[in-house]
Protein backbone atom coordinates (compact mmCIF):
# COMPACT_ATOMS: atom_id res chain seq x y z
CA UNK A 1 0.00 0.00 0.00
CA UNK A 2 2.99 2.28 0.48
CA UNK A 3 5.81 2.23 -2.04
CA UNK A 4 8.99 4.25 -2.45
CA UNK A 5 10.60 3.77 -5.85
CA UNK A 6 14.10 5.21 -6.17
CA UNK A 7 13.17 8.32 -4.24
CA UNK A 8 15.59 11.25 -4.02
CA UNK A 9 15.19 14.50 -2.20
CA UNK A 10 17.60 17.40 -2.20
CA UNK A 11 16.82 20.75 -0.63
CA UNK A 12 17.44 24.12 -2.23
CA UNK A 13 20.49 24.66 -0.04
CA UNK A 14 22.09 21.62 -1.63
CA UNK A 15 21.54 19.18 1.23
CA UNK A 16 20.84 15.69 -0.07
CA UNK A 17 18.37 14.41 2.52
CA UNK A 18 17.14 11.25 0.80
CA UNK A 19 19.34 9.39 -1.65
CA UNK A 20 17.58 6.72 -3.64
CA UNK A 21 15.20 4.94 -1.28
CA UNK A 22 13.33 1.83 -2.43
CA UNK A 23 10.77 0.50 -0.02
CA UNK A 24 7.55 -1.43 0.14
CA UNK A 25 5.21 -1.44 3.14
CA UNK A 26 2.21 -3.74 3.21
CA UNK A 27 -1.24 -2.83 4.38
CA UNK A 28 -1.57 -3.34 8.13
CA UNK A 29 2.16 -3.37 8.80
CA UNK A 30 3.77 -1.66 11.79
CA UNK A 31 7.10 -0.13 10.83
CA UNK A 32 9.70 1.71 12.91
CA UNK A 33 12.01 4.15 11.20
CA UNK A 34 15.23 4.49 13.18
CA UNK A 35 18.53 6.24 12.65
CA UNK A 36 20.71 8.96 14.11
CA UNK A 37 19.65 12.61 14.10
CA UNK A 38 20.06 14.19 10.70
CA UNK A 39 19.90 10.83 8.94
CA UNK A 40 16.89 11.88 6.86
CA UNK A 41 14.08 10.37 8.94
CA UNK A 42 12.08 13.55 9.07
CA UNK A 43 12.43 14.17 5.35
CA UNK A 44 11.31 10.61 4.76
CA UNK A 45 8.22 11.19 6.93
CA UNK A 46 7.45 14.52 5.28
CA UNK A 47 7.60 12.89 1.87
CA UNK A 48 4.96 10.42 3.01
CA UNK A 49 2.33 12.98 3.86
CA UNK A 50 3.39 15.19 0.98
CA UNK A 51 4.56 18.18 2.94
CA UNK A 52 7.41 18.04 0.49
CA UNK A 53 7.59 16.46 -2.95
CA UNK A 54 10.48 14.23 -4.01
CA UNK A 55 13.12 15.62 -6.35
CA UNK A 56 13.16 12.31 -8.21
CA UNK A 57 11.35 8.99 -8.00
CA UNK A 58 7.81 7.87 -7.18
CA UNK A 59 5.94 7.52 -3.89
CA UNK A 60 2.71 5.56 -4.01
CA UNK A 61 0.08 5.44 -1.29
CA UNK A 62 -2.94 3.27 -2.15
CA UNK A 63 -1.98 3.62 -5.79
CA UNK A 64 -1.80 7.43 -5.72
CA UNK A 65 1.55 8.77 -6.90
CA UNK A 66 2.57 11.58 -4.55
CA UNK A 67 5.34 12.69 -6.87
CA UNK A 68 2.80 13.56 -9.53
CA UNK A 69 0.14 14.91 -7.21
CA UNK A 70 -1.02 18.43 -7.98
CA UNK A 71 -1.18 20.90 -5.12
CA UNK A 72 -4.95 20.97 -5.14
CA UNK A 73 -5.12 17.18 -4.85
CA UNK A 74 -3.09 17.15 -1.65
CA UNK A 75 -6.09 17.67 0.70
CA UNK A 76 -7.70 14.51 -0.62
CA UNK A 77 -4.53 12.54 0.09
CA UNK A 78 -4.20 13.97 3.59
CA UNK A 79 -7.65 12.71 4.46
CA UNK A 80 -6.34 9.18 4.04
CA UNK A 81 -3.33 9.80 6.26
CA UNK A 82 -3.13 10.52 9.97
CA UNK A 83 -0.10 12.50 11.07
CA UNK A 84 1.23 12.74 14.64
CA UNK A 85 4.07 14.92 15.90
CA UNK A 86 6.33 15.13 18.91
CA UNK A 87 4.80 18.48 19.92
CA UNK A 88 1.14 17.32 19.58
CA UNK A 89 0.06 20.43 17.63
CA UNK A 90 -3.16 20.97 19.55
CA UNK A 91 -5.09 24.22 19.51
CA UNK A 92 -4.74 25.64 23.02
CA UNK A 93 -8.07 27.47 23.12
CA UNK A 94 -10.16 24.49 22.09
CA UNK A 95 -11.24 21.69 24.39
CA UNK A 96 -10.19 18.10 23.84
CA UNK A 97 -13.49 17.40 22.12
CA UNK A 98 -13.22 20.50 19.93
CA UNK A 99 -9.65 19.72 18.95
CA UNK A 100 -10.66 16.34 17.60
CA UNK A 101 -13.88 17.63 16.06
CA UNK A 102 -11.91 20.40 14.33
CA UNK A 103 -10.27 17.85 12.04
CA UNK A 104 -13.68 16.64 10.91
CA UNK A 105 -15.24 20.09 10.67
CA UNK A 106 -12.65 21.40 8.27
CA UNK A 107 -13.28 18.53 5.88
CA UNK A 108 -16.97 19.45 6.13
CA UNK A 109 -18.19 16.28 7.80
CA UNK A 110 -21.80 16.20 8.95
CA UNK A 111 -22.33 17.33 12.60
CA UNK A 112 -24.00 14.05 13.56
CA UNK A 113 -21.10 12.06 12.18
CA UNK A 114 -18.63 14.33 13.93
CA UNK A 115 -20.24 13.87 17.33
CA UNK A 116 -20.39 10.12 17.03
CA UNK A 117 -16.90 9.74 15.65
CA UNK A 118 -15.21 12.06 18.16
CA UNK A 119 -16.66 10.14 21.08
CA UNK A 120 -15.52 6.88 19.48
CA UNK A 121 -11.93 7.92 19.10
CA UNK A 122 -11.81 9.58 22.52
CA UNK A 123 -13.01 6.28 23.91
CA UNK A 124 -10.25 4.49 22.01
CA UNK A 125 -7.56 6.69 23.54
CA UNK A 126 -9.34 6.55 26.93
CA UNK A 127 -9.95 10.26 27.22
CA UNK A 128 -13.75 10.39 27.07
CA UNK A 129 -13.85 11.78 30.58
CA UNK A 130 -11.55 14.68 29.61
CA UNK A 131 -13.56 15.75 26.59
CA UNK A 132 -14.24 19.18 28.08
CA UNK A 133 -10.72 19.88 29.33
CA UNK A 134 -8.35 22.26 27.66
CA UNK A 135 -4.98 20.92 26.46
CA UNK A 136 -3.22 22.97 29.16
CA UNK A 137 -5.08 20.95 31.80
CA UNK A 138 -3.71 17.66 30.46
CA UNK A 139 -0.42 15.82 30.93
CA UNK A 140 1.94 15.38 27.99
CA UNK A 141 0.81 11.80 27.46
CA UNK A 142 -2.82 12.82 27.49
CA UNK A 143 -2.16 15.59 25.00
CA UNK A 144 -0.45 13.14 22.70
CA UNK A 145 -3.46 10.84 23.00
CA UNK A 146 -5.70 13.71 21.90
CA UNK A 147 -3.50 14.27 18.89
CA UNK A 148 -3.64 10.55 18.07
CA UNK A 149 -7.42 10.65 18.40
CA UNK A 150 -7.48 13.57 16.00
CA UNK A 151 -5.27 11.78 13.50
CA UNK A 152 -7.43 8.68 13.33
CA UNK A 153 -10.88 10.26 13.51
CA UNK A 154 -11.41 10.16 9.75
CA UNK A 155 -10.34 6.52 9.48
CA UNK A 156 -7.03 6.95 7.68
CA UNK A 157 -5.50 3.91 6.03
CA UNK A 158 -2.07 4.85 7.33
CA UNK A 159 -0.90 6.68 10.44
CA UNK A 160 2.47 8.43 10.28
CA UNK A 161 4.12 9.46 13.53
CA UNK A 162 7.27 11.54 13.88
CA UNK A 163 8.81 10.84 17.30
CA UNK A 164 5.46 10.64 19.09
CA UNK A 165 7.06 9.67 22.39
CA UNK A 166 9.96 12.10 22.17
CA UNK A 167 8.68 14.34 24.94
CA UNK A 168 7.29 11.64 27.20
CA UNK A 169 8.63 9.64 30.13
CA UNK A 170 9.09 5.86 29.61
CA UNK A 171 5.85 4.77 31.30
CA UNK A 172 3.75 7.27 29.39
CA UNK A 173 5.56 6.34 26.20
CA UNK A 174 4.46 2.77 26.72
CA UNK A 175 0.83 3.74 27.16
CA UNK A 176 1.06 5.65 23.89
CA UNK A 177 2.56 2.60 22.20
CA UNK A 178 -0.35 0.51 23.40
CA UNK A 179 -2.69 2.87 21.60
CA UNK A 180 -0.70 2.60 18.39
CA UNK A 181 -0.80 -1.15 18.79
CA UNK A 182 -4.57 -1.05 19.08
CA UNK A 183 -4.87 1.19 16.01
CA UNK A 184 -2.64 -1.25 14.12
CA UNK A 185 -4.76 -4.18 15.27
CA UNK A 186 -7.73 -2.54 13.57
CA UNK A 187 -5.89 -2.89 10.26
CA UNK A 188 -4.36 0.58 10.01
CA UNK A 189 -0.80 0.76 8.75
CA UNK A 190 1.52 2.54 11.20
CA UNK A 191 4.84 4.14 10.27
CA UNK A 192 6.74 5.63 13.19
CA UNK A 193 10.04 7.43 13.35
CA UNK A 194 11.49 7.03 16.83
CA UNK A 195 14.56 7.24 19.03
CA UNK A 196 13.03 5.05 21.71
CA UNK A 197 15.36 2.03 21.84
CA UNK A 198 13.44 0.37 24.62
CA UNK A 199 10.18 0.33 22.74
CA UNK A 200 11.65 -0.79 19.43
CA UNK A 201 13.55 -3.64 21.04
CA UNK A 202 10.56 -4.89 23.00
CA UNK A 203 7.86 -4.61 20.34
CA UNK A 204 9.71 -6.75 17.77
CA UNK A 205 8.30 -5.13 14.66
CA UNK A 206 9.76 -4.36 11.28
CA UNK A 207 12.64 -1.90 11.66
CA UNK A 208 14.03 0.27 8.89
CA UNK A 209 17.26 2.09 9.65
CA UNK A 210 18.13 5.21 7.70
CA UNK A 211 21.59 6.76 7.55
CA UNK A 212 22.80 9.43 5.19
CA UNK A 213 19.45 9.41 3.44
CA UNK A 214 19.68 5.71 2.57
CA UNK A 215 18.18 2.53 3.98
CA UNK A 216 21.03 0.68 5.67
CA UNK A 217 18.96 -2.00 7.36
CA UNK A 218 15.46 -3.39 6.91
CA UNK A 219 14.52 -6.36 9.08
CA UNK A 220 11.35 -7.99 10.32
CA UNK A 221 11.15 -8.22 14.12
CA UNK A 222 14.23 -6.07 14.29
CA UNK A 223 16.12 -4.26 17.01
CA UNK A 224 16.85 -0.57 17.47
CA UNK A 225 20.47 -1.32 16.77
CA UNK A 226 21.99 1.92 18.03
CA UNK A 227 23.26 2.91 21.43
CA UNK A 228 20.55 5.07 22.92
CA UNK B 1 -32.90 14.33 -4.08
CA UNK B 2 -31.75 13.36 -0.64
CA UNK B 3 -28.07 13.73 -1.42
CA UNK B 4 -28.58 17.13 -2.98
CA UNK B 5 -30.29 18.36 0.17
CA UNK B 6 -27.41 17.09 2.28
CA UNK B 7 -24.93 18.95 0.09
CA UNK B 8 -26.86 22.22 0.34
CA UNK B 9 -27.11 21.86 4.12
CA UNK B 10 -23.40 21.33 4.29
CA UNK B 11 -22.58 24.36 2.20
CA UNK B 12 -24.82 26.61 4.28
CA UNK B 13 -23.36 25.26 7.48
CA UNK B 14 -19.85 25.79 6.20
CA UNK B 15 -20.66 29.31 5.12
CA UNK B 16 -22.04 29.99 8.58
CA UNK B 17 -18.86 28.70 10.12
CA UNK B 18 -16.72 30.91 7.88
CA UNK B 19 -18.87 33.93 8.72
CA UNK B 20 -18.50 33.34 12.46
CA UNK B 21 -14.76 32.83 12.10
CA UNK B 22 -14.26 36.05 10.16
CA UNK B 23 -16.32 38.14 12.59
CA UNK B 24 -14.42 36.65 15.50
CA UNK B 25 -11.12 37.59 13.87
CA UNK B 26 -12.20 41.10 13.05
CA UNK B 27 -13.15 41.54 16.69
CA UNK B 28 -9.91 40.02 17.92
CA UNK B 29 -7.88 42.58 15.96
CA UNK B 30 -10.24 45.43 16.75
CA UNK B 31 -7.94 48.39 16.28
CA UNK B 32 -6.41 47.17 13.05
CA UNK B 33 -9.89 46.44 11.76
CA UNK B 34 -10.93 49.95 12.72
CA UNK B 35 -7.89 51.42 10.99
CA UNK B 36 -8.55 49.50 7.78
CA UNK B 37 -12.23 50.38 7.73
CA UNK B 38 -11.32 54.04 8.28
CA UNK B 39 -8.76 53.94 5.50
CA UNK B 40 -11.32 52.47 3.13
CA UNK B 41 -13.85 55.09 4.23
CA UNK B 42 -11.48 58.01 3.69
CA UNK B 43 -10.40 56.71 0.31
CA UNK B 44 -13.96 56.12 -0.79
CA UNK B 45 -15.22 59.53 0.36
CA UNK B 46 -12.64 61.06 -1.96
CA UNK B 47 -13.45 58.60 -4.70
CA UNK B 48 -17.13 59.51 -4.36
CA UNK B 49 -16.40 63.22 -4.40
CA UNK B 50 -14.16 62.85 -7.41
CA UNK B 51 -16.64 60.64 -9.21
CA UNK B 52 -19.54 63.04 -8.76
CA UNK B 53 -17.48 66.01 -9.93
CA UNK B 54 -16.03 64.11 -12.88
CA UNK B 55 -19.31 62.63 -14.01
CA UNK B 56 -20.91 66.07 -14.02
CA UNK B 57 -17.97 67.72 -15.73
CA UNK B 58 -18.08 65.04 -18.38
CA UNK B 59 -21.77 65.54 -18.88
CA UNK B 60 -21.38 69.32 -19.17
CA UNK B 61 -18.41 69.02 -21.45
CA UNK B 62 -20.38 66.65 -23.63
CA UNK B 63 -23.29 69.06 -23.81
CA UNK B 64 -21.04 71.95 -24.68
CA UNK B 65 -19.28 69.83 -27.24
CA UNK B 66 -22.53 69.06 -28.98
CA UNK B 67 -23.39 72.78 -28.97
CA UNK B 68 -20.19 73.93 -30.53
CA UNK B 69 -20.91 75.97 -33.64
CA UNK B 70 -19.26 78.35 -36.06
CA UNK B 71 -20.87 81.76 -36.22
CA UNK B 72 -20.23 83.56 -39.49
CA UNK B 73 -21.09 87.28 -39.29
CA UNK B 74 -21.88 88.78 -42.65
CA UNK B 75 -20.50 92.09 -43.82
CA UNK B 76 -23.17 94.80 -43.37
CA UNK B 77 -22.49 96.02 -46.85
CA UNK B 78 -23.24 92.68 -48.48
CA UNK B 79 -26.27 92.55 -50.78
CA UNK B 80 -28.81 89.76 -50.70
CA UNK B 81 -27.28 88.21 -53.78
CA UNK B 82 -23.88 88.24 -52.12
CA UNK B 83 -25.39 86.65 -49.04
CA UNK B 84 -26.86 83.84 -51.14
CA UNK B 85 -23.51 83.37 -52.84
CA UNK B 86 -21.80 83.15 -49.45
CA UNK B 87 -24.29 80.51 -48.35
CA UNK B 88 -23.41 78.44 -51.43
CA UNK B 89 -19.69 78.73 -50.66
CA UNK B 90 -20.29 77.72 -47.05
CA UNK B 91 -22.22 74.65 -48.18
CA UNK B 92 -19.28 73.45 -50.24
CA UNK B 93 -16.90 73.42 -47.26
CA UNK B 94 -16.09 69.95 -45.95
CA UNK B 95 -17.59 68.80 -42.60
CA UNK B 96 -20.30 71.45 -42.58
CA UNK B 97 -23.43 69.67 -41.47
CA UNK B 98 -26.01 72.40 -41.36
CA UNK B 99 -26.35 76.09 -42.07
CA UNK B 100 -28.90 78.30 -40.34
CA UNK B 101 -29.50 81.91 -41.16
CA UNK B 102 -29.88 84.29 -38.24
CA UNK B 103 -31.05 87.82 -38.98
CA UNK B 104 -29.66 90.66 -36.89
CA UNK B 105 -33.07 91.16 -35.21
CA UNK B 106 -33.27 87.49 -34.24
CA UNK B 107 -29.66 87.59 -33.03
CA UNK B 108 -30.37 90.50 -30.73
CA UNK B 109 -33.48 88.85 -29.36
CA UNK B 110 -31.54 85.68 -28.56
CA UNK B 111 -28.79 87.66 -26.91
CA UNK B 112 -31.22 89.63 -24.76
CA UNK B 113 -33.04 86.45 -23.79
CA UNK B 114 -29.88 84.67 -22.71
CA UNK B 115 -28.52 87.65 -20.76
CA UNK B 116 -31.78 89.23 -19.64
CA UNK B 117 -33.79 88.90 -16.55
CA UNK B 118 -36.98 87.45 -17.97
CA UNK B 119 -39.68 90.11 -18.37
CA UNK B 120 -37.57 93.07 -17.40
CA UNK B 121 -35.73 94.00 -20.55
CA UNK B 122 -35.49 97.73 -19.91
CA UNK B 123 -31.72 97.53 -19.66
CA UNK B 124 -31.54 96.67 -23.33
CA UNK B 125 -33.84 99.39 -24.67
CA UNK B 126 -30.96 101.46 -26.02
CA UNK B 127 -29.45 98.65 -28.08
CA UNK B 128 -32.88 97.76 -29.38
CA UNK B 129 -33.07 101.05 -31.15
CA UNK B 130 -29.65 100.70 -32.64
CA UNK B 131 -28.92 97.02 -33.20
CA UNK B 132 -25.13 96.54 -33.31
CA UNK B 133 -25.30 92.97 -34.55
CA UNK B 134 -24.74 91.92 -38.16
CA UNK B 135 -26.68 89.14 -39.88
CA UNK B 136 -25.10 85.72 -39.47
CA UNK B 137 -24.94 82.13 -40.65
CA UNK B 138 -24.61 79.50 -37.98
CA UNK B 139 -22.74 76.39 -39.05
CA UNK B 140 -22.68 73.06 -37.33
CA UNK B 141 -20.00 70.48 -37.94
CA UNK B 142 -20.19 66.72 -37.58
CA UNK B 143 -17.47 66.69 -34.92
CA UNK B 144 -16.66 69.55 -32.53
CA UNK B 145 -12.95 69.54 -33.33
CA UNK B 146 -13.74 70.26 -36.98
CA UNK B 147 -14.97 73.74 -36.11
CA UNK B 148 -11.43 75.10 -36.15
CA UNK B 149 -10.63 74.02 -39.72
CA UNK B 150 -14.05 75.09 -40.92
CA UNK B 151 -13.69 78.49 -39.27
CA UNK B 152 -10.31 79.01 -40.92
CA UNK B 153 -11.73 78.26 -44.35
CA UNK B 154 -14.69 80.55 -43.79
CA UNK B 155 -12.39 83.46 -42.88
CA UNK B 156 -10.96 83.48 -46.39
CA UNK B 157 -14.38 83.91 -48.04
CA UNK B 158 -15.60 87.33 -49.30
CA UNK B 159 -18.29 89.30 -47.45
CA UNK B 160 -17.41 87.69 -44.15
CA UNK B 161 -17.20 90.25 -41.38
CA UNK B 162 -16.08 87.98 -38.58
CA UNK B 163 -15.94 84.27 -37.68
CA UNK B 164 -16.61 83.12 -34.16
CA UNK B 165 -16.32 79.57 -32.91
CA UNK B 166 -15.86 79.92 -29.16
CA UNK B 167 -12.13 79.70 -29.57
CA UNK B 168 -10.35 79.42 -26.27
CA UNK B 169 -13.28 78.71 -23.94
CA UNK B 170 -13.97 75.24 -25.28
CA UNK B 171 -10.31 74.30 -25.31
CA UNK B 172 -9.89 75.63 -21.79
CA UNK B 173 -12.83 73.66 -20.52
CA UNK B 174 -11.57 70.43 -22.06
CA UNK B 175 -8.11 71.07 -20.65
CA UNK B 176 -9.47 71.70 -17.16
CA UNK B 177 -11.53 68.55 -17.29
CA UNK B 178 -8.53 66.54 -18.48
CA UNK B 179 -6.13 67.86 -15.84
CA UNK B 180 -8.53 67.48 -12.96
CA UNK B 181 -9.33 63.99 -14.13
CA UNK B 182 -5.66 62.96 -14.23
CA UNK B 183 -4.82 64.50 -10.86
CA UNK B 184 -7.91 62.89 -9.37
CA UNK B 185 -7.07 59.48 -10.78
CA UNK B 186 -3.52 59.55 -9.41
CA UNK B 187 -4.74 60.67 -6.00
CA UNK B 188 -7.42 58.01 -5.87
CA UNK B 189 -5.18 55.19 -7.00
CA UNK B 190 -2.75 56.16 -4.25
CA UNK B 191 -5.50 56.15 -1.67
CA UNK B 192 -6.93 52.86 -2.86
CA UNK B 193 -3.53 51.19 -2.63
CA UNK B 194 -3.07 52.55 0.88
CA UNK B 195 -6.33 50.98 1.95
CA UNK B 196 -5.51 47.71 0.23
CA UNK B 197 -2.19 47.70 2.06
CA UNK B 198 -3.88 48.33 5.41
CA UNK B 199 -6.46 45.63 4.84
CA UNK B 200 -3.74 43.19 3.79
CA UNK B 201 -1.83 43.96 6.97
CA UNK B 202 -4.86 43.52 9.20
CA UNK B 203 -5.57 40.17 7.68
CA UNK B 204 -1.94 39.16 7.86
CA UNK B 205 -2.11 39.76 11.61
CA UNK B 206 -5.09 37.49 11.98
CA UNK B 207 -3.30 34.90 9.87
CA UNK B 208 -0.14 35.02 11.98
CA UNK B 209 -2.28 34.53 15.08
CA UNK B 210 -3.77 31.46 13.49
CA UNK B 211 -0.80 29.84 11.78
CA UNK B 212 -1.03 26.70 13.85
CA UNK B 213 -4.70 26.44 13.07
CA UNK B 214 -4.01 26.70 9.36
CA UNK B 215 -1.21 24.16 9.65
CA UNK B 216 -3.50 21.65 11.34
CA UNK B 217 -6.27 22.34 8.87
CA UNK B 218 -3.92 21.57 6.02
CA UNK B 219 -2.58 18.46 7.73
CA UNK B 220 -6.00 16.93 8.19
CA UNK B 221 -6.93 17.67 4.59
CA UNK B 222 -8.84 20.96 4.51
CA UNK B 223 -8.82 22.44 1.03
CA UNK B 224 -7.16 25.78 0.33
CA UNK B 225 -10.55 27.22 -0.45
CA UNK B 226 -11.83 26.20 2.96
CA UNK B 227 -8.86 27.82 4.70
CA UNK B 228 -9.18 30.92 2.59
CA UNK B 229 -12.87 31.63 3.04
CA UNK B 230 -12.84 33.34 6.46
CA UNK B 231 -10.05 35.68 5.38
CA UNK B 232 -11.80 36.41 2.14
CA UNK B 233 -14.95 37.31 4.08
CA UNK B 234 -12.92 39.47 6.47
CA UNK B 235 -11.57 41.52 3.57
CA UNK B 236 -15.00 41.75 2.02
CA UNK B 237 -16.56 42.91 5.29
CA UNK B 238 -13.89 45.55 5.87
CA UNK B 239 -14.41 46.88 2.35
CA UNK B 240 -18.19 46.88 2.46
CA UNK B 241 -18.43 48.37 5.97
CA UNK B 242 -15.85 50.94 4.93
CA UNK B 243 -18.04 51.98 2.01
CA UNK B 244 -21.15 52.72 4.10
CA UNK B 245 -20.02 56.07 5.53
CA UNK B 246 -18.81 57.38 2.15
CA UNK B 247 -22.07 56.33 0.52
CA UNK B 248 -24.09 58.25 3.12
CA UNK B 249 -21.82 61.32 2.96
CA UNK B 250 -21.62 61.52 -0.80
CA UNK B 251 -25.37 61.03 -1.16
CA UNK B 252 -26.28 63.68 1.38
CA UNK B 253 -23.68 66.05 -0.03
CA UNK B 254 -24.74 65.56 -3.63
CA UNK B 255 -28.38 65.98 -2.75
CA UNK B 256 -27.64 69.32 -1.09
CA UNK B 257 -25.56 70.59 -4.02
CA UNK B 258 -28.05 69.36 -6.57
CA UNK B 259 -30.99 71.00 -4.84
CA UNK B 260 -29.10 74.27 -4.54
CA UNK B 261 -28.36 74.27 -8.26
CA UNK B 262 -31.64 72.98 -9.58
CA UNK B 263 -34.15 73.98 -6.97
CA UNK B 264 -33.43 77.67 -6.58
CA UNK B 265 -35.10 79.76 -9.31
CA UNK B 266 -32.26 82.21 -9.72
CA UNK B 267 -29.94 79.55 -11.03
CA UNK B 268 -32.45 77.76 -13.19
CA UNK B 269 -31.44 79.64 -16.32
CA UNK B 270 -27.83 78.49 -16.01
CA UNK B 271 -26.83 76.29 -18.86
CA UNK B 272 -25.36 73.84 -16.33
CA UNK B 273 -27.64 70.91 -15.71
CA UNK B 274 -26.34 68.49 -13.06
CA UNK B 275 -26.99 64.76 -13.23
CA UNK B 276 -30.26 64.26 -11.34
CA UNK B 277 -29.90 63.25 -7.71
CA UNK B 278 -31.69 59.86 -7.74
CA UNK B 279 -29.73 58.60 -10.75
CA UNK B 280 -26.47 59.81 -9.29
CA UNK B 281 -27.25 58.34 -5.86
CA UNK B 282 -27.78 54.91 -7.38
CA UNK B 283 -24.61 55.06 -9.49
CA UNK B 284 -22.44 56.35 -6.67
CA UNK B 285 -23.72 53.90 -4.08
CA UNK B 286 -23.23 50.94 -6.39
CA UNK B 287 -19.79 52.07 -7.49
CA UNK B 288 -18.58 52.76 -3.97
CA UNK B 289 -19.79 49.46 -2.59
CA UNK B 290 -18.23 47.57 -5.49
CA UNK B 291 -14.91 49.40 -5.13
CA UNK B 292 -15.01 48.83 -1.36
CA UNK B 293 -15.64 45.12 -1.76
CA UNK B 294 -13.00 44.94 -4.48
CA UNK B 295 -10.19 46.46 -2.44
CA UNK B 296 -11.21 44.38 0.59
CA UNK B 297 -11.02 41.15 -1.33
CA UNK B 298 -7.83 42.17 -3.06
CA UNK B 299 -6.20 42.99 0.25
CA UNK B 300 -7.16 39.65 1.76
CA UNK B 301 -6.17 37.59 -1.25
CA UNK B 302 -2.70 39.17 -1.47
CA UNK B 303 -2.03 38.60 2.21
CA UNK B 304 -3.08 34.97 2.49
CA UNK B 305 -1.43 33.48 -0.57
CA UNK B 306 1.96 32.62 0.88
CA UNK B 307 0.52 31.21 4.10
CA UNK B 308 -1.26 28.43 2.29
CA UNK B 309 1.90 26.58 1.34
CA UNK B 310 1.93 24.26 4.32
Amino acid sequence: MLDFKNVWKSYKNGVMAVNGIDLHINKGEFVYIVGPSGAGKSTFIKLMYREIAPTKGDILIDGVNLAKLKQRQVPKLRRKIGVIFQDYKLLPKLTVYENVAFALEVIEEHPKVIKKRVMEVLDLVKLKHKARSLPSELSGGEQQRVSIARSICNNPSVVIADEPTGNLDPDTAWSIMEIFDRINDNGTTVVMATHNKDIVNNMKRRVIAIEGGMIVRDEQKGDYGYEA
Amino acid sequence: MMSRKVITDMKLRTLGRHGRESLKNLGRNGWMTFASISAVAVALVLVGLFLSVMMNLNKIAGEIESNVEVRVYIDRTATEAQQAQLKQSLKSIDHVQSITYQSREKGLKNLINSLGDGDDQSAFSSVKNENPLPDAFILKTAKPEQTITVANQVKALPNVYKVNYGKGTVEKLFKTVRISRNVGIVLIIGLLFTSIFLIANTIKLTIVARRREIEIMKLVGATNAFVRWPYFLEGLLIGVIGSIIPIVLVNVGYKAVYEKFEGAGTYSTLFIKLIPYPTMALYLSLLLIIIGAGIGVWGSVTSIRKFLRV
